[in-house]
């Protein structure tokens, strides 16, 4: 089975503060480490090798420094490392990520499986995962909790709802984001740290990916930035009362009045 | 202080640190209580090849370096000292067959040992033969190509546990310590088992048993080295596990310390943290500097050994000894930090100090150290 495992370096602090001025995280003197729900991706990719061969190909977009991440996962039982690095791909948001790795992964070949972490630690949308696959044009489950059976055409897992859960098959390829009760990370093994330190990382810029400039980097990142803050909690509100074809009247009134 | 550790030793520090922190203090209390032995967290050990430490390349190792498995348990001990000595004493068990087994013998025993897959112990120690090993009785008797063991060893530490033993027994009764031998013994060989389990003060998540041996049969190939070098093996093993020794005491008094250090940063009294206090940051800058001084011996200890210098017998019994002695002082002064806090199991501290206790008694009481170090100084005068 060749699994792809998609991965983000962040900040270890989940108290990250943000620039207030450009509206970005301000990541100098936090250490930074392997997205946590990554680690999950990680473990159940290392895990599917070990019980049906085959290969776990980590990628990761990101600055130089990220190299550290893919190395870490690669000390974990990862056999190969792609990072995804380029200028161009600067001030990517979650459209962009998911357009620029879906790229990578074309690049990469035939595979069975990717697998993402549910979400990142600092910007927290849970899009990536979901955006590559649609990307690939490949079926996605979200938010896996237990891969129940695997053979090389279909998956069947346990998807985490929020009251129980609900069991889905896939035919393969596909893409799986996961959960934190999937498994327990392990910790390194010495030959694994050994191997990650001196292992090749293979970079792809802009120019080895086969991109539309237009959907890459900061011009092809549809969403923007506006504002950056906490919400103040909500207090009161107001309870409307009556017969619902009055209520309807007074909210469409109220929403008007909020609108002016 | 900077030890100037090799990328390598960094490597191997951060691991140890990692399993550490994630796996073992989480677990320590619970081992500390229930006295099982730590199987779930030696898997982790093992899986991180932290087993491979003291064993040659050849035999599925990382090369045998004591100054890496002085790391390791430095580290294990400052998050749980019981835990810490169920790896130590597998290379305890393991080192004489590295130093002394033939090639058959290694081949045998050592990659299941490097793995993790076996833990070894080491059985000298008998009722009436503690400080004075000469005092053995446990007999090995050659009958064809076989030896024939009967006799007692009492607080083997992994016993019951581990799968591979080295005992020392005596071959020939006349020639007194001239008449030891070292044999590989496998657990469940015929006639060998195991008596009770000791109720300890300290180091709980550890084993200690009895090995009973009664016409116990072993194939004569499991004799190490010679007849009557029995007491060579045990020599030269601790020469090289008493850094080991010295590596877990180091730990401990560092666990204490870093413990101690929080805790007063913590504990308001009259208006301030008590770290506030110069009566309190005395004592820190006390336990602080004798911990770094203990490093010291044992870090410079263990790369002689490494360095393959022959005659470390006076080095080892120095680390063994000051890093064990700072142990017991700084763990009780770490508890006087935590103030009556500090007297209760609900806090971590107190189990310290009962871990610390057994360093200053095992691998050769502090008494029996000073002995060898007082011994060495005649003799290099002498000369």
């Amino acid at each position: 089975m060749n699994i792809i495992v998609c991965i983000k370096q962040v900040p270890e602090t989940t108290e990250v503060r943000i620039n207030p001025e450009t509206n970005t995280l301000i990541r100098e003197g936090v250490k930074s480490i392997i997205n946590p729900f990554d680690m999950y991706a990680i473990e159940e990719a290392v895990r599917l090798k070990e019980r049906f061969g085959g290969k776990v190909s980590v990628v990761s977009m990101g600055p130089p420094q990220a190299d550290a991440a893919i190395r870490e996962a690669i000390s974990m039982g990862a056999d190969e490392g792609y990072l995804v690095c380029d200028r161009a791909f600067a001030g990517s948001d979650t459209w962009a990520t998911s357009y620029t790795l879906a790229g990578a992964i074309k690049k990469l070949g035939q595979f069975d499986l990717i697998i993402c972490g549910k979400q990142a630690s600092d910007g927290d949308t849970a899009q990536v995962g979901p955006g590559i696959s649609t990307h690939l044009n490949i079926p996605q489950v979200t938010y896996v909790k237990k891969i129940e059976e695997a053979t090389d055409k279909i998956m069947r897992v346990e998807r985490m709802l929020e009251e129980g859960f609900e069991i889905i098959e896939t035919p393969l390829p596909a893409l799986l984001t996961v959960v934190k009760e999937i498994n327990e990370p392990r910790i390194p093994s010495l030959r694994g740290l050994i191997r990650a330190k001196s292992a090749k990382i293979t970079m792809f810029t802009q120019k080895e990916l086969d991109l539309d400039p237009q959907q890459i980097g900061l011009c092809g990142s549809p969403t923007q930035v506006v504002k950056i803050f906490t919400p103040t909690p909500r207090i009161g509100g107001q309870i409307l009362k009556g017969e619902i074809p009055d209520i309807a009247k007074q909210l469409v009134e109220l929403i008007k009045d909020e609108v002016n | 202080m900077d030890y100037l550790l090799t990328d390598e030793q960094k490597m191997i520090k951060e691991l140890a640190h990692k399993i550490a922190e994630e796996k073992i203090r989480p677990a320590a209390a619970k081992y500390d209580i229930s006295e099982e032995y730590p199987w779930d967290i030696l898997k982790v050990m093992a899986d991180s090849d932290m087993f491979g430490l003291f064993i040659p390349e050849e035999y599925g190792g990382f090369a045998t370096s004591v100054f890496n498995l002085c790391l390791v348990t430095e580290e294990f001990s400052r998050a749980c000292g019981g835990i810490a000595v169920c790896y130590a004493a597998s290379a305890l068990g393991t080192f004489p067959i590295v130093l002394f087994g033939d090639d058959q013998q290694k081949k045998k025993y050592l990659p299941d040992l490097a793995k993790g897959k076996k833990v070894a112990a080491f059985a000298i120690t008998e009722p009436e033969a503690g400080s004075d090993a000469s005092a053995i009785k446990t007999t090995a008797k050659k009958e064809g190509d076989h030896y024939i063991l009967n006799g007692l060893k009492h607080f083997i530490t992994n016993g019951g546990d581990a799968e591979t033993y080295v005992v020392i027994a005596m071959t020939n009764k006349d020639k007194g310590a001239r008449g030891a031998s070292a044999f590989i013994v496998e657990k469940g060989t015929p006639g060998f088992t195991f008596g009770k389990k000791e109720d300890k003060f300290g180091i709980r998540a550890s084993s200690t048993r009895e090995l009973i041996f009664t016409d116990c049969k072993i194939p004569a190939s499991n004799l190490l080295a010679k007849e009557g070098m029995g007491f060579i093996v045990t020599m030269r093993t601790f020469d090289m596990s008493r850094p080991g020794v010295a590596a877990q005491a180091l730990g401990i008094a560092q666990g204490a310390l870093e413990l101690a250090v929080k805790y007063v940063r913590e504990r308001v009294q009259f208006g301030k943290p008590i770290s506030s206090f110069q009566g309190i940051q005395w004592m820190l800058a006390d336990m602080a500097t004798e911990v770094e001084a203990a490093r010291g011996l044992v870090y410079s200890t263990a790369r002689m050994v490494d360095a393959g210098i022959k005659d470390v017998a006076k080095e080892s019994a120095m680390a063994k000894m000051y890093a064990s002695d700072v142990a017991m002082k700084v763990t009780v002064d770490a508890l006087q930090l935590f103030g009556g806090y500090g007297y209760m199991k609900d806090y971590p501290i107190e189990k310290y100090v009962r871990d610390a206790k057994i360093t200053q008694i095992y691998e050769g009481t502090n008494q029996v150290q000073r002995s060898i170090i007082a011994l060495k100084l005649i003799k290099e005068m002498a000369k």
